[in-house]
């Protein structure tokens, strides 16, 4: 079910901060409900929201720190609303529990990843793509979750909105990787009148916690609709009834928490190509150092360089089959971090990948790029 | 020139109540400490590189652990005999103490550890652009409690911090302010005398975030104290020992909200009377609650009441 409503912004251009547009497109989607603590370069997605939020009857609470940020945000789904939080990698790494909780829970939800330069609490207002493993594997066991890179303040508006729908779909934390850049970066967004929205699936009766199949996505009651609901973050039966000495019952539900995500990959995975028809070298970038990597080549085409861009709009689960379809004799990946992403670019290719980085916390430009391109 | 621990230089901005609080802190707890010290204000203006202003050992731990690492370095100067070398001062503002990192203090209090934990506080998030906090006052303006067309501003009281240390069966508490610098620092010299976990709060205004006049923080925290909005005391095992009391009669609480833009709304909007009348039953409770009035001035009042 994809029903359109109505977006309680006006439509129109805007000219918007990421952050702005991430809380816009946020109660665009449907959310009404945001927890959230203090932490640059994130804050002003939930200032926004204090006031925002109330204004079309939802709730904002501030809490007393990220871990309770999260689980309120995990409580407020499972009594029926459409939730999120935001913040930035120290506030992420104290979420990770509780995000471990939301996937094996299998609680919808929405959380924004403003990244910054780390470790730690490292430079709080500087760029980064620090975060790129840490959605991947920082709670524990295995698991998969969906993390969105956008590229521009009208992707962080339409991803966003994504983010909602696909948590929806698949049951599961979806990330918005945002950073301090774009965060504060200002350009035209454009608001449209309606929205489209994945509703929660409801079916009466049906086990909330499984499914029949090895890699379906359960429907999902919230408290108050006489469903008996049990939630437990142990391992748990199709009926949410705590089970952990049965070593099927664990291997069944790991294997479609994962399955689940991966075997719907070509649905998730959004990848946007430039150039790419018979490009010998191609660029595989995501966030804003794709713009860079566009610029550059465009430069590098225009000196004859047959160079292609492939950005990654969806960087997990992992885009491995359009990264093996590249036909080039070399891959370059450049990253805000000392080489996150390009390892996974390393493992499903044969193709030569060069790293191109930059750890000072500045943005990276289209010189640093081309310079790659240009080396043979 | 007087020696400081806490030297000039830093880059907190003009009129940082903090930053004072601070230095009466490590001048009155002298050269033999070390201290901690959570994410915030404190941590960013005083620790680099080359306007550090501390002239003691220094930790910034994260936002919210300044008591849990304090009390990993009290435990383990104990365990290899070196207690006698350093007292350990473990600090924060009252966003790291009183919301994120409450926790950890509510561990350190249980332990027992032999700390003295001082928060600076300047009543909201001031390093992430004022967001309100546990310790943030009713009705003020912050980036995350708005005041508008439905809200007043901060729709929660102050924490009880004391009160929760209290509860531990803290043996020293005090509240202090930047107002009355010598209290600061006989408090601070008379925690570091009592073996076990202090907590001492101290009222620091933060012009930015209060939307002062940064050449009237003395002012607006001693305007804090007289109104009885922020009441100083000593609680020595549970029991108040000790209160500065105020001269009588108590100013109304609207002499100090009127200096500051974070209450702005409740002199410009209609029915903010209503908004400074409840402020005002909370000053005046605390009066009550604490005994805030002068002796001479209560003299007055019990002949008034006569007549």
């Amino acid at each position: 079910m994809s029903p359109k409503i109505k977006n309680p912004l006006p439509p129109g251009n805007y000219f918007f901060e990421g952050n702005q547009a991430c809380a816009e497109a946020a109660i665009a989607a449907g959310c009404r409900f945001f927890a959230g603590y203090p932490i640059s370069p994130s804050s002003e997605i939930m200032e926004r929201l204090s006031w925002r939020l109330p204004e079309v009857g939802g709730v904002f609470i501030q809490m007393e720190d990220e871990i309770a940020s999260i689980s309120a945000v995990i409580g407020a789904v499972w009594a029926g609303a459409r939730a999120m939080t935001a913040t930035s990698g120290p506030g992420l790494s104290l979420m990770l529990e509780n995000i471990g909780y939301a996937i094996i829970t299998e609680t919808p939800c929405v959380i924004v990843d403003v990244q910054r330069a780390g470790p730690s609490t490292g430079q709080a207002t500087r760029p980064y793509d620090g975060d790129i493993m840490q959605v991947k594997w920082g709670s524990s066991g295995d698991y998969q979750v969906i993390a969105l890179a956008p590229w521009s303040v009208q992707e962080v508006y339409d991803l966003t909105i994504r983010a909602f729908n696909l948590a929806e779909l698949y049951r599961v934390p979806v990330f918005v990787m945002s950073d301090a850049a774009l965060a504060h970066l200002r350009e035209d967004c454009r608001i449209p009148e309606g929205v489209d929205i994945v509703g929660r699936t409801k079916a009466k009766g049906v086990p909330h916690f499984g499914t029949e199949g090895p890699v379906g996505v359960p429907p999902m009651a919230s408290f108050g609709e006489e469903e008996g609901l049990i939630i437990t973050g142990s391992t748990h039966d199709k009926s949410g009834y705590r089970k952990t000495q049965d070593p099927n019952i664990q291997k069944d539900l790991v294997d479609r928490l994962n399955e689940k995500v991966l075997s719907n990959a070509k649905e998730i995975i959004q990848t946007e190509e430039h150039f790419l028809k018979g490009a010998e070298i191609v660029v595989v970038a995501y966030g804003l150092v794709a713009r860079a990597a566009l610029a550059a080549v465009k430069e590098a085409r225009l000196g004859g360089i047959n160079v292609g861009l492939l950005r990654l709009k969806t960087l997990w689960p992992f885009p491995k089959e359009e990264i093996r379809a590249l036909r080039a004799r070399r891959i370059i990946v450049p990253e805000l971090n000392r080489g996150q992403l390009v390892r996974e670019v390393e493992r499903v290719t044969k193709v030569e990948v060069v790293y191109v980085n930059r750890v000072d916390g500045e943005v990276m430009g289209p010189g640093e790029i081309l310079e790659a391109i240009k080396k043979q | 020139m007087e020696k400081h621990l806490f030297l000039a230089g830093h880059t907190a901005c003009y009129g940082c109540g903090e930053a004072l609080g601070a230095r009466l802190v490590v001048d009155a707890a002298g050269p033999n400490i070390i201290t901690t010290d959570a994410t915030g204000c404190l941590e960013v203006f005083s620790s680099r590189w080359p306007q550090s202003a501390w002239a003691v050992p220094f930790i910034h731990s994260l936002f919210e652990n300044s008591a849990a690492v304090a009390s990993g370095v009290e435990a383990a100067l104990k365990a290899l005999g070196r207690q006698g070398e350093a007292k350990v001062i473990a600090q924060g503002g009252d966003g790291g103490t009183a919301d994120i990192g409450l926790q950890c203090l509510s561990g350190m209090f249980e332990r027992g550890h032999d700390i003295l934990y001082v928060c600076y506080d300047n009543e909201a998030y001031m390093n992430t652009g004022v967001q309100r906090s546990g310790l943030t006052p009713y009705d003020s303006d912050t980036r995350t409690s708005p005041f508008g067309k439905v809200s007043w501003g901060n729709r929660y009281l102050k924490k009880d911090m004391p009160a929760i240390a209290a509860a531990h069966g803290v043996p020293y508490i005090a509240t202090a302010s930047v107002a009355y610098p010598k209290d600061v620092q006989a408090k601070v010299k008379k925690a570091l005398s009592i073996t076990g976990p202090k907590y001492i709060q101290v009222h620091v205004p933060c012009p930015l975030g209060w939307k002062s006049d940064p050449a009237l923080t003395i002012k607006v925290a001693k305007l804090a104290v007289e109104t009885g909005l922020y009441p100083i005391f000593e609680m020595e095992n549970g029991v108040v020992t000790k209160v500065r009391k105020i001269p009588r009669p108590a100013k109304p609480v609207g002499e100090y909200l009127k200096l500051q833009g974070r209450f702005a709304h409740l002199f410009k909007k209609g029915g903010g009377e209503g908004e400074v009348k409840k402020i005002q039953q909370i000053a005046d409770e605390n009066i009550k609650k604490y005994g805030l009035l002068s002796e001479a001035a209560e003299k007055v009042a019990v002949e008034a009441e006569k007549e």
